[in-house]
């Protein structure tokens, strides 16, 4: 018999090109200029926005396999993590290279003194090593325990972009508190998990222990 | 007769069933594959396309021309190249109609700029409540080309249409007991939506000290381009004071009070700590959150040098002689 291929062979292929399709967009319209009177504000929000959403899905995996024990989740947990630099580089670029345009003395106390610079390249930096990480070959190099530590700082990356979005905005907060709330959601679905794994392998304990007592 | 049969294809080009099946299943799963990509596309064009904070794309739908209005030719205008009408009225800060720059176009609409009065109170000789219509012909509409620096570190050419803020307060004739002049936009929910929300505290009031608001510089403005102002520029009146942040530029003026104390701005009250009462255009002051050195003139591409007191230095530095030009943001 033919090796079992996993089901939804559609779903990579698809995600792919659907997440290409934003960027598309911007290409698209600032070719014909129609990005808005600050295009490059324009284009720097909506790179941003797009890396916080993958970075948010791709945390979102995890906690969805918890609630409904799919698995697909976690078989596009990589490229939307991988979505998520693209954006994110993006962005980072469109800042240094297209609004600064390579002003080393803005940049420079951009990251020395304006902490919202400063969260958000460090929700930058936290993706780097993830990225690098990413192959299946760096899973069984580093170990899968070690690789699954090293990955938590997805949820450092998640936490530094929202605050990075909520300082961004000048008043309006109800989108990335939106965003926030979230995030929060997220974490609240893992710690629940975490916590009634514990209480099962801690009422498996005594049991166990019973049998010893029986035993001797 | 008989029907003429069909004739059976030869063997050798009868599709093998297994292959048959694996066609059909790869067009179901380039099918699939189409719709996945066509929902995350959607989705997410959808996502970055919505909500405040993020700024839209531009629209194209400039309203048609307001009949011109009678103008002579203003002092103090920059020979700049003046930004589009489009994008002057597509890219506005007007919280009363939304916090991204295009909800003003959109919702301003609703906006009912007459019958409007204006009340005229406080330490004041002659308290009145003015039409707006009689109030336009008070003075004589001065065509005045400034630059306008927003905090937010963009900037416009606008060729404004007003009097000078000072004939107007000399014509009220104000006591000698006022010390600064306090401005209150409407407060109408019905007609600005976003004050049914608490970002920022309603109705918008702003102020200035009384040598500021007499400053020649300083204009009631009831127009620009040549036309009466559109209602997301601030209609019907509104303050342009150029060497401050465009958020001084109070809009859709229903009140004006002479006071004795520095009067509450709403700016202010929402952010003591990044938007001050003066909020003097000042490159070497940064907003806590970001650099005010630079700024990006709407329509080009480079950033720009910002000036002090927004290159209006020569005009008003002495109004602030001997104060702590860092206090004064």
């Amino acid at each position: 018999m033919a090796p079992r291929r996993p089901p939804f062979p559609w779903l990579k292929p698809g995600l792919l090109v659907g997440g290409l399709i934003p960027f598309a967009v911007l290409v698209w319209r600032a070719a014909r200029g129609t990005l808005g009177a600050d295009a490059i504000a324009f284009g720097l929000n909506q790179l941003g926005y797009l890396a916080l959403v993958f970075l948010m899905a791709s945390l979102a995996c995890t906690p969805l396999k918890t609630l409904t024990g799919w698995t697909w989740p976690i078989r596009i947990r990589r490229m939307l993590g991988l979505f998520a630099f693209f954006y994110a580089s993006l962005h980072l670029l469109t800042y240094v290279g297209i609004d600064q345009q390579l002003d080393w003395a803005v940049l420079w106390g951009d990251v020395t003194q304006r902490k919202f610079m400063i969260i958000g390249f460090l929700a930058f930096l936290c993706l780097v090593p993830l990225v690098w990480t990413s192959t299946d070959a760096s899973v069984r190099r580093l170990g899968f325990a070690r690789w699954k530590k090293l990955h938590r700082l997805a949820y450092l990356a998640g936490v530094l972009a929202v605050v990075h979005f909520i300082w961004r905005v000048k008043l309006d907060l109800r989108v990335p508190l939106t965003w926030a709330a979230i995030l929060g959601a997220l974490f609240l679905v893992r710690i629940a998990d975490e916590i009634r794994t514990r209480r099962r392998k801690r009422a498996r304990q005594p049991v166990a222990a019973r049998s010893v007592d029986l035993a001797g | 007769m008989s029907k003429p049969e069909t004739p059976e294809p030869p063997s050798g080009e009868i599709t093998p069933e297994p292959l048959f099946w694996r066609r059909r299943e790869f067009l179901r799963n380039a099918g699939l594959g189409v719709l996945t990509a066509a929902a995350t596309g959607t989705g997410l064009v959808w996502l970055t396309q919505g909500g405040p904070g993020l700024a839209r794309g531009g629209g194209k739908d400039t309203p048609a021309p307001e009949p011109a209005l009678p103008k002579v030719l203003g002092r103090y205008s920059t020979d700049e190249k003046a930004t589009s009408y489009e994008d002057i009225t597509h890219y506005n800060n007007f919280y009363e109609f939304g916090t991204d720059k295009l909800d003003p176009a959109a919702n301003a609409g609703r906006l009912r700029t007459r019958p409007w009065t204006v009340a005229v109170d406080g330490l004041v000789k002659k308290p009145l409540t003015i039409d707006i219509e009689e109030l336009v012909k008070w003075f004589p509409l001065e065509e005045r080309i400034y630059r306008m620096r927003c905090v937010e570190a963009w900037s416009m050419v606008i060729p404004w249409l007003g009097f000078p803020l000072g004939d107007f307060i000399k014509r009220v004739e104000p006591l000698g007991s006022a010390k600064y002049v306090a401005f209150q936009t409407l407060l109408d929910p019905q007609q600005m939506p976003e004050q049914r929300t608490h970002i920022l505290e309603w109705p918008y009031v702003e102020g200035l000290r009384m040598d500021e608001a007499t400053h020649p510089l300083t204009l009631l403005v009831a127009g620009l381009y040549g036309k009466t102002l559109p209602n997301q520029d601030g209609a019907p009146l509104r303050l342009v004071v150029p060497w401050k942040y465009g958020f001084k530029g109070i809009k859709s003026i229903v009140k004006i009070s002479f006071v004795e104390k520095q009067p509450p701005t709403t700016w202010s009250i929402a952010g003591p700590r990044e938007y001050g009462f003066f909020a003097n255009v000042n490159p070497d002051v940064p907003h806590p959150r970001w650099s005010q050195a630079t700024e990006r003139r709407v329509g080009e591409f480079a950033r720009r040098k910002t000036l002090p007191f927004n290159g209006y230095g020569d005009e008003v530095a002495k109004l602030y002689a001997g104060l702590d030009p860092k206090t004064l943001y």
